[in-house]
């Protein structure tokens, strides 16, 4: 039930992201032209997703006592501003302007069965992936 | 308003409850940075990851197929994509999330630390993509 569920949401946020127009690249550059030719659409998914979240985060959550089909609920709990968080956003922002797809439209993209949506995946996870590695050396080290 | 605002709209909504039904059914939260990073480094340990992905690549299949939506186009070069890609990965990882994940959860959840990364790179998108176009970069 619980892989059913994991199966079922991907689906409705891959359904969302397609509908929204989030998944043509297009778009998105034209939303990031803010400075430009700006194409407001791309805000609206914002509006969109935060209208259901807000009120679901702020008064239906509380009102659960735990998931349906896992123990607990894993909420982040930092709240500190640093560096990294920063410097990772902005990076992930200069990223996001080169190509126009960011984490999710790019796997979403991967049904378009173009060979170039896969490369910026695996260039992507191998982001995370050397991110993190580093991440453990260094923490290693000091 | 014309159909591409209502279609962003009504797509977001479908986003927004998609992260909701997560954290309600799995207790996850919907950001895709951090799934797709579970998902790559314990495929057996995270295999709900993998099949939120799975779901992810049919729901567009899905939206396109039903609709009838044309597949929009994706020509870039190479090297820009590897390099978008990775950086975007390497800023994800150490950012801690992604549009979902900080943009729709976190500011739905009114944290501090999501609005801050959600402002940041999207400044930040604004200039990279105005230095593409119009600033005679790349």
């Amino acid at each position: 039930m619980k892989l059913l569920m994991a199966l079922l949401c991907g689906m409705l946020f891959g359904f969302g992201l397609a509908l929204s127009g989030m998944t043509d690249i297009a778009n998105v550059i034209g939303f990031l032209d803010l400075f430009g030719d700006w194409n407001p659409t791309l805000a609206f998914v914002m509006v969109g997703g935060i209208l259901v979240s807000l009120p679901f985060f702020q008064f239906g959550l509380g009102k659960i006592k735990a998931p349906l089909f896992a123990d607990v609920f894993r909420l982040p709990t930092r709240t500190d501003i640093d560096g990294r968080l920063i410097g990772g956003a902005a990076l992930f922002g200069i990223g996001w302007g080169l190509v126009g797809l960011c984490p999710g439209p790019a796997i979403a993209s991967l049904a378009y069965l173009n060979i170039d949506i896969l490369y910026f995946g695996v260039a992507m996870i191998a982001g995370m992936f050397v991110t993190d590695f580093v991440d453990r050396w260094l923490t290693a080290k000091s | 308003m014309p159909d591409a605002f209502l279609m962003a709209l009504a797509g977001g909504i479908c986003i927004g409850l998609a992260a909701i039904l997560l954290m309600v059914t799995l207790g996850r939260i919907g950001g895709i940075s951090g799934i797709v990073f579970s998902a790559a480094k314990s495929p057996v340990g995270d295999f709900w990851a993998i099949l939120f992905i799975a779901g992810l690549i049919l729901g567009t299949f899905l939206f396109h197929l039903t609709s009838g939506h044309p597949i929009p186009a994706f020509k870039e070069p190479l090297p820009l994509i590897l390099a978008g890609g990775f950086i975007v990965g390497v800023g994800t990882k150490l950012g801690s999330g992604c549009t979902s994940g900080h943009g729709i959860c976190g500011i739905g959840r009114l944290s501090v630390r999501s609005l801050i990364a959600t402002c940041t790179f999207m400044l930040l998108g604004f200039i990279t993509v105005y230095l593409r176009l119009h600033g005679g970069v790349a």
